[in-house]
Parts: C-alpha cells; sequence; structure tokens
C-alpha cells in the first residue's frame, strides 16, 4: 500500500463528484491510501491569481505548510489545483523576496511550510508509482472495441510540469490502451476547453468547446475521458448548448480516467458515480 | 536622444518597472516581438490587444492603454503561449500580473464581467475557506446579469439533478486563521 495526502479541490462534492466516488472505488484496488488533507482550503486558483498575487501565494502555502506536517505527497486531482499549488512551490523558491511575505504572513497565525512538499497528479501518480503495466494486470472486464479521445486540457500538462509532453501528451493514450480500449487520433486533445471563462464569457467558450467536440468526434471517439472536473463539466454540461448553437448532434459522454479504470476493474457503475454525467453513458455501457 | 534617454522618457511613470517588479513579468524585457504568443492564443481574436501587442504597450509606458484593455480578462490560463515562447516569457503569468494591476490602480476594462466573477470567486474563499460553485455562479448572475441566470437555469437544474451541485456551502474550520491570512497578505501586498 502507497500512502499519500490527497487534495480533493473545490469540486469533488459539487461538479465532480463522479470524480470522487470513483477515485475513491478504485485507490484500494490499485494500492493507494489517499488520506484527505486536513482541513484544506480552496487552492486559490486562477481567480485569486488575478486579483491579489500576494494573497493567493499564501492561500495556496497554507494548503503545504498542512501537507508538510503530514510528510507526504500531496495528490491532486483537478489540473487546475495541481497547476495552482505547484506554482506556489515554484514561486517561493524562485523569489525569495515573495518568500520572505509569505513566511511573515504565516508566522502570524502559527504556521510554517519549508517547501518540501512535492505537489503530484493522481494521472502522474498512476502513471509512475501505480504504472499502467500493473493497471493492465488487474483489468478483468477488457475494454476491448471501445473508442475513447484521451482529453488532457491545458493545466494538466502545462506549464510543463515534466511528466508528459506540453502539446502532444501520451500518458492518457497509453491508459486506454492498457485497459484494452483504443485511444482514437484526437488532434486537439490538449487544447483549451475555455476554463472558468464558460460562466462569464459563454460566448467565447463555447466555440472552444465545439472545436474540441469537432475533433474527438471526426477521430471516431464514443466517448472523451478527461482528468480535470472542470474540463469534464465544459464538456459533459455545456455540450446540449454547443449543438444548439452550432445545430450539431454530438452525444459524447465525457467521462474520468478513473471511471474508465473502475469499468475495467469490474467495479459497479453506482460506485463508479457514472450517473452523475449529463451525456448519459448508457450506449457505451451497453454495448459491452 | 540617446537609447537611455528614450528609455527614461517612455517609462516616466514607471510602468515598465513596476511591471517588471512583480513575480513572473519581469520577462517583459526579453521579449524578442515575434509573435509565438499572439499565434498560439485560443482567444486571441476576443483581445484588444494581442499578447504580442501588450508587451510592446507595456515597454512603450502606455499604462492607461494596458491596464484599461480587456485583453489580460480573456486569457484563459491555458499556458500554450508560455510553453511555446522562444526567449522564456511568460505571458499568461504576465496577464495574471496586469490583471492585479488593473485592480489596484482602478483602471478595470468596464466592458467585460470576468473580473465580477473572479472577485465573487475570491470572496467566496475569504468567506467559507472553500468555493461552493452554485453559490458562485448564483451571486455572479444576480451581480452582472439576471437575464442569464435565467438562460443558465437549465443547466443548473441539469447539474442538480445529477447531484452536482451542492447547495450549502462548507466552511472549514480554520476560517479564521485563513481570513487572517488573506487580510495580512493583502495589507502587506498594497492591495486597495
Amino acid at each position: 500500500m502507497r500512502y499519500y495526502s490527497y487534495y480533493p479541490g473545490c469540486c469533488s462534492r459539487g461538479t465532480g463528484l463522479g470524480y470522487t466516488l470513483s477515485i475513491e472505488a478504485i485507490s484500494r484496488p490499485l494500492e493507494m491510501e489517499l488520506v484527505e488533507l486536513e482541513d484544506w482550503n480552496c487552492c486559490g486558483s486562477t481567480p485569486s491569481i488575478s486579483i491579489d498575487e500576494l494573497a493567493a501565494i499564501c492561500i495556496g502555502t497554507r494548503n503545504l505548510a498542512l501537507a508538510e506536517k503530514a510528510g507526504l505527497d500531496l495528490v491532486a486531482s483537478c489540473s487546475c489545483c495541481y497547476t495552482t499549488l505547484n506554482r506556489v512551490n515554484h514561486y517561493l523558491q524562485l523569489y525569495p523576496e515573495l518568500k520572505e511575505k509569505v513566511d511573515q504572513v504565516l508566522a502570524e497565525v502559527g504556521l510554517e511550510y519549508h517547501g518540501k512538499v512535492r505537489v503530484r497528479h493522481l494521472l502522474e501518480v498512476s502513471l509512475n508509482d501505480v504504472t499502467f503495466e500493473v493497471i493492465e494486470s488487474k483489468v478483468v472486464n477488457s475494454l476491448k472495441g471501445l473508442r475513447v479521445a484521451p482529453y488532457y486540457g491545458c493545466q494538466l500538462v502545462r506549464p510543463d510540469l515534466g511528466f508528459d509532453h506540453p502539446e502532444f501528451p501520451q500518458s492518457l493514450d497509453r491508459l486506454i490502451a492498457s485497459l484494452g480500449a483504443e485511444p482514437t487520433p484526437f488532434t486537439l486533445k490538449s487544447r483549451c476547453c475555455g476554463g472558468s471563462l464558460t460562466i462569464p464569457m459563454l460566448a467565447t467558450a463555447l466555440p472552444l468547446l465545439h472545436q474540441l467536440l469537432d475533433s474527438a468526434q471526426s477521430g471516431g471517439a464514443q466517448c472523451i475521458v478527461a482528468a480535470c472536473p472542470l474540463c469534464q463539466t465544459n464538456l459533459d454540461a455545456y455540450q446540449a448548448m454547443v449543438n444548439r448553437k452550432y445545430k450539431t448532434k454530438y452525444n459524447l459522454p465525457v467521462l474520468y480516467f478513473t471511471q474508465l479504470i473502475g469499468m475495467a476493474l469490474g467495479i459497479e457503475s453506482e460506485a463508479l458515480g457514472l450517473d452523475t454525467a449529463i451525456v448519459s453513458p448508457e450506449s457505451i455501457l451497453a454495448r459491452r | 536622444m540617446n537609447k537611455q534617454e528614450l528609455m527614461a522618457r517612455v517609462n516616466e511613470d514607471g510602468f515598465l518597472d513596476e511591471v517588471c517588479s512583480m513575480p513572473g513579468a519581469e520577462c517583459v524585457r526579453w521579449c524578442m516581438q515575434c509573435g509565438m504568443c499572439s499565434a498560439s492564443c485560443p482567444n486571441v481574436s476576443r483581445m484588444e490587444y494581442s499578447p504580442r501587442k501588450m508587451i510592446a504597450l507595456i515597454r512603450a509606458g502606455k499604462r492607461y492603454e494596458v491596464l484599461s484593455s480587456n485583453s489580460m480578462w480573456v486569457c484563459a490560463s491555458c499556458y500554450l503561449c508560455t510553453v511555446r515562447c522562444p526567449k522564456d516569457v511568460k505571458p499568461t503569468e504576465l496577464m495574471h500580473t496586469l490583471e492585479c494591476l488593473a485592480l489596484r490602480h482602478g483602471l478595470v476594462n468596464r466592458k467585460t464581467s470576468v473580473p465580477a466573477m473572479y472577485r465573487t470567486f475570491f470572496d467566496s474563499i475569504r468567506k467559507n475557506g472553500r468555493v461552493c460553485e452554485f453559490n458562485v455562479m448564483a451571486r455572479y448572475y444576480l451581480k452582472t446579469n439576471p437575464i442569464a441566470a435565467l438562460k443558465m437555469l437549465p443547466l443548473a437544474l441539469k447539474l442538480l439533478s445529477h447531484r452536482r451541485l451542492h447547495l450549502r456551502s462548507q466552511k472549514i474550520e480554520g476560517i479564521e486563521q485563513l481570513r487572517a491570512i488573506i487580510d495580512k497578505a493583502r495589507a502587506l501586498g498594497g492591495a486597495e
């Protein structure tokens, strides 16, 4: 059994419920013990970086200070949390004058952070610690014949944190193949879904989503797999809106990679939260 | 006029220095204006000035034009410009810096509602420690455009019926600690 501190992020009990449930369901069979970071707060995300840089770094550092006490690697499942918390680590290392201010702020509330926490993404942990070979060996329900578009999005692979290529990543492709399914060609697999701009700038985000769905569909995919709750929600919940605006008929279920792993491990769809998907995955579940 | 005199003149109110003093934005000085950032940006067509042009304007000391533009608010933080830049300039981080500066100097673009959304999000962190998505969306739409809220209702209901909208905020135990951190940081960083 491998032990990690786990950072669920604010989407975990809301829009990202399916992700959370499936992570809970697969962590035991994959011999990961994900211990939820006690009393974590929001990572700060892009909005706070855009409001107040110093406050944003301090908000993130509180989580890292808590994780440092626990002494384990901190695993995030949301790509945005992953990038934001890594950015905090990076900035504290790169800018000593910023670090000084952050230390001063934390000292006021009796916290300290020494920069020792490694922030990792769940997909990277699955790739490097669990390994896809081990996942493959545990497959009892091969997904043979299922054509899956691997969607990486932005903040999983950019800015370049080194575990996969920032523009032409391969890890999800390999994971899909190790489950017996077929990764489809997906030209825009690491292009932007619009992120949080779907709320204040829907007209800007919809064309991006349209392009992504078009690219996935033209590669022959029957479903899309994502590794971030924001990507999943944008592609899934806004798909009907894209269809209305562009007079298209996309009907592409968008699953989390953890749900796909769970399906191959033979875990019940209820435990994987497959019912939380808005574009129903019935079609791919039924044909199997 | 020699180069030094020229630089002193365009930077007379210190805008270039102010931008470059912010972490992540010092790279403005070594941009070579190749335009890779603008060519890579998924949202460039919605920006008043492309990322390359923004950098040129900063170097020309155009405080008002830069800080009151909509460009940085349209950035989706996809970091494609950042990984492609041949000179290791970090346009994404620069955009974040410009957002903070625009707020600090009261020059926020009035046509975009992105700052209102970001503020609502940030306030939600200060209030509860974690962000309740439903709460942020509802408050943002009511504040900016209640009619748009009606249009979003079907989507909200779909999320709700799939158990994906938590209606109640979740407050962390250390909320007083987090608030003290935020307030202290804001005072130290010279926020408004």
